[in-house]
């Protein structure tokens, strides 16, 4: 901190949004009458700014569209409105706080039940409790909240902090406290999106599962996020009362949790400036539309046409149109890396020398193993009865004509699917029906046979989310620490990258690599997390012969130290890497061996010749 | 009980919109509500018009389907590679375009569609006397999804649609004309919610906004039933129905809140739904 502080201009370079922020709103009040705005108006704006900033955390950037937000801030608005009319204190931050950890305890409870669901169940589930909350508000808690005429009569703020204590009575006194309380509340949100916390948010946006499958407890961040965003809507919903002198039902409304969602496109989500600024419009529109004789009455369908446009032609909104602009215009061209070209440049396919021919089968400590391993799909068995041990250190791989069920076996062993009867041994305790998040936590890691990588991030993005998995556990809210910061980190980003030969395309959106690279980081992704058991899926499916001799190449490398399952359609490959084999057909284990003892196999050889090819193809 | 009944029959008809589109075109439909507040409209004007209500509830359909085709091929379409926020998106930006076109033309006041004289009066059921026009309804719906059920399960169409929900992806590889099947469907759907816009109309006022609580309701009859499902729906919306019915005579106020409360209870105890298929999102 000290050196920043040294540095001014660095500090300024921190906190520029920040600063850029508090600049506009100092002089805005300056300019408001000129442009036909009143205090009221920016103070409402604001008020719609900082309810956006929780929900675009949820939405922008977790990717969980929620349409029951108004459940938070009509549930903060009456919880702070009601201890501001009732005897207890008259402090308008003491009322505020209850209301924002109000709306949190209703988020922990609605989050629990909706985040059950992904996608378009989440949507509707919030949008039917957010109508639970308007209909418990109307009825069943009219006493307290005054049902459909809200509570009336919410004292003009008090700011009590000891001897020092301010009473807010004109709008202006409001722009000002909204203010401070926005410039925070952005600063915070910033930070959020800045940290390892926010990493794991937005890779879960991008790809939920393959976030859970290196190792992070995917329900717990989400939960923690659409707490978080009912937090913000609280303190919103609670200035909203003290803006307003009084609660009005209609904060509960599914209008205000649709107007939020309208706003947030039409500023641009993702953005964390983008609900301000589309609340402005929103607001703008209203206000001036109204005055036009004719149409009037038809703001809210202008608004409606324009959202559904902005949706279906410039999804980014005002402020992501914005970003986009000043990338293009200021943003210095990224230099062409020379790794794209080093990668296509041809290998000759030369057949790789016998490992097992190089070193003696291991011996080592069995560390995962399997006792009468079963999967049954109904009446079909694909996975029947396998017992099977594998050795520190050790490569083994996995083959069988199709059907033979090698997937099964191998997402059984990851976690990914649970036995119907068997069980599954690491360093000798049973890890069966752990998950794929723990399993990974413990120390096995798996890549997959179709690439799950993190599309719109960098390289350098996508490994993060590997490494911090095996930094920080399962689940550590680190939301106020920078996430490029930390150099350990950002060691084992490095390492995992020049493992798999992408040190030279870590800012390279993954979207943007050739086929081969991708499939690199699909295995970088799995390493980065530092496994002691790396199961790899097919890991040269796809890829043209020199790339698999390549690929044969790294896997042998990274070998020195893990212990590796393989599973793979390339006799090549399996014979050039594999110290022992398992042969799997219709689901039994027919043989395990060496790979010149496989070869010899007569039951292998009836096996695959019985299918009548030798290689199947993948 | 047969309050209850009728509301349940009518959140089957919308549901059933509602889910055949999502599932044949996986998008959910968040403009499904307004779609009925529309065909309520169009039978509001038509009545106007001609005094008949079967011309009404004709017309309700008939408009609805075209409205459907017109907003398949316009936006819908555009979206089906897309992400299932976008679709939401855009089907809630529909919502608002419709709801607030029909204020614009018919003004914010509170409509009336009569029960038509065929369906006037009160039957004695001996053990409670109850509106004919409820009875009349329950039939009409009754009738609709028996039309419906043949649609899915007896025509090619059907058979289309119901791999469709199982299989979207083996659909298209399978040749069949997706695009016509899609149009098809999504008309199908909007008309069955114009249509119990129309029929709906007697028993509560037509209002712009009459489709928010359509909309949510038929959300939790396919959260209860589960998505995609025809006995999903139909159960589904008798189930809350009846919720919303008992509870209300009971103890009015706690009706809405009781529906919500067994769709968070459907939500712990089975996640996909009572009929449901586990692993579809």
């Amino acid at each position: 901190m000290t050196a920043l502080a040294a540095r001014p201009a660095a500090l300024a370079r921190r906190f520029a949004p920040e600063i850029a922020l508090i600049g506009v709103l100092a002089v805005l009040p300056a300019i408001l009458p000129h442009i036909g705005g009143t205090y009221d108006i920016a103070n409402r704006i604001l008020d719609w700014g900082l309810f956006g900033l929780g929900f675009d955390l949820l939405f922008g950037f977790t990717g969980l569209l929620s349409f029951g937000q108004a459940a938070f801030y009509g549930a903060g608005g009456f919880v702070a409105a009601y201890v501001l009319i009732a005897p207890f204190t008259n402090n308008a931050v003491v009322a505020l706080i209850a209301g924002t950890i109000a709306a949190a305890i209703f988020g922990v409870v609605i989050g629990y039940l909706s985040l059950r669901r992904t996608g378009i169940y989440f949507a509707m589930l919030t949008l039917a409790f957010g109508e639970m909350f308007f209909f418990l508000d109307i009825s069943p808690l009219a006493q307290w909240t005054g049902g459909e005429n809200g509570v009336a009569g919410v004292p003009e703020p008090h700011l009590g902090f000891g001897i020092f204590s301010i009473d807010i009575n004109d709008p202006s006194g409001l722009y000002w406290l909204l203010v401070v309380i926005f410039v925070v509340g952005f600063w915070f949100a910033r930070r959020i999106v800045a940290s390892p916390f926010g990493a794991v948010l937005r890779a879960i946006r991008e790809n939920g599962a393959r976030v859970a499958a290196v190792g992070h407890d995917v329900p717990k961040y989400k939960l923690t996020v659409f707490v978080i965003a009912a937090a913000y809507a609280g303190l919103a919903g609670g200035l909203l009362g003290l803006l307003q002198g009084y609660m009005p039902p209609d904060a509960f409304y599914l209008d205000t949790s649709g107007q939020l969602v309208v706003q947030t496109i039409i500023g641009g989500a993702g953005t964390l400036i983008g609900p301000l600024v589309g609340a402005a419009v929103w607001l703008y529109l209203y206000t001036l539309l109204q005055n036009i004789a004719g149409i009037g009455a038809l703001w809210k369908m202008i608004l409606g046409i324009i959202f559904v446009l902005l949706v279906t032609i410039f999804r980014r909104g005002l402020c992501g149109g914005a970003v986009v602009l000043w990338r293009r215009l200021f943003a210095r061209p990224a230099p062409v890396s020379a790794s794209v070209a080093a990668s296509v440049e041809p290998t000759r396919a030369a057949p790789e020398p016998r490992r097992s021919a190089q070193r003696p089968p291991p011996t080592g400590p069995v560390v995962l193993a399997t006792r009468n391993l079963t999967k049954r799909y109904g009446g079909l068995t694909a996975v029947d009865d396998v017992s099977f041990e594998l050795r520190e250190g050790e490569i083994r791989a996995v083959i069988g004509p199709n059907g033979a069920g090698k997937s099964t076996f191998f997402n059984m062993l990851a976690n990914v699917i649970p036995p119907t009867s068997g069980t599954i041994e690491f360093k000798g305790d049973n890890i069966t029906g752990l998950g794929a998040t723990l399993v990974c936590q413990r120390g096995i890691s798996k890549s997959f046979q179709i690439n799950q990588i993190f599309p719109s991030l960098t390289v350098r993005d996508n490994l993060r989310i590997a490494v911090l998995a095996r930094a920080y556990g399962k689940f550590r809210p680190a939301m106020l620490r920078a996430v490029d910061r930390d150099g350990t980190i950002n060691a084992g980003i490095e390492a995992a990258a020049a493992s798999v030969q992408l040190a030279e395309r870590l800012d390279t959106p993954a979207a943007e690599l050739a086929y081969g690279e991708k499939r690199r980081l699909e295995i970088g992704l799995a390493l980065a997390t530092r496994p002691q058991i790396l199961l790899l899926d097919e890991p040269t499916a796809g890829m043209s012969p020199a790339e698999r001799v390549d690929t044969v190449r790294l896997l042998r490398r990274i070998a020195s130290g893990v212990t590796i399952v393989i599973v793979e359609h390339d006799m090549d490959v399996v014979f050039g890497l594999a110290d022992r084999i398992t042969v799997l057909f219709n689901g039994h284990k027919i043989a395990e061996d060496t790979p010149d003892a496989i070869q010899a196999n007569p039951d292998v050889r009836a096996a695959y010749l019985g299918s009548q090819a030798a290689h199947e193809p993948a | 009980m047969f309050n209850g009944l009728t509301l349940g029959a009518l959140l089957v008809l919308v549901a059933m919109g509602l889910t055949i589109i999502f599932g044949t075109l996986g998008v959910v439909n968040f403009a499904h509500g307004a779609l009925y507040a529309v065909g309520a409209y169009a039978g509001f004007v038509t009545y106007e018009y001609t005094g008949s209500f079967v011309a009404a509830m004709a017309a309700g359909a008939i408009f609805l389907l075209v409205v459907g085709v017109v907003i398949e091929r316009g936006l819908i379409r555009l979206y089906y590679q897309r992400p299932p926020e976008d679709q939401i998106l855009v089907t809630f930006g529909i919502t608002i375009v419709l709801v607030e076109a029909i204020r614009a033309v018919f003004g914010g006041l509170a409509r009336n569609i009569p029960a038509p004289s065929w369906a006037a009066g009160i039957v004695n059921l001996r053990v409670t006397l109850y509106p004919t026009y409820r009875i009349d309804v329950l039939a009409i719906v009754g009738v609709s999804l028996v039309l419906l059920y043949l649609v899915l399960y007896r025509t090619r169409l059907g058979l289309i649609v119901r791999a469709g929900i199982e299989d979207q992806l083996m659909v298209n590889i399978l040749g069949i004309n997706v695009t016509r099947t899609f149009l098809t469907v999504f008309g199908l759907g909007a008309m069955a919610a114009g249509f119990a816009g129309v029929i709906n109309a007697p028993i509560v006022t037509v209002t712009p906004d009459m489709g928010a609580d359509i909309l949510v309701q038929s959300f939790v009859v396919v959260v209860i039933g589960g998505v995609g499902s025809f006995w999903g729906a139909v159960v589904g919306g008798l189930i809350a129905g009846e919720i919303l019915s008992l509870t209300a005579m009971i103890q009015p106020a706690y009706s809405q809140v009781m529906l919500f409360a067994v769709m968070a209870l459907v939500l712990i105890l089975r996640p996909q739904g009572l009929f449901g298929v586990e692993g579809r999102q």
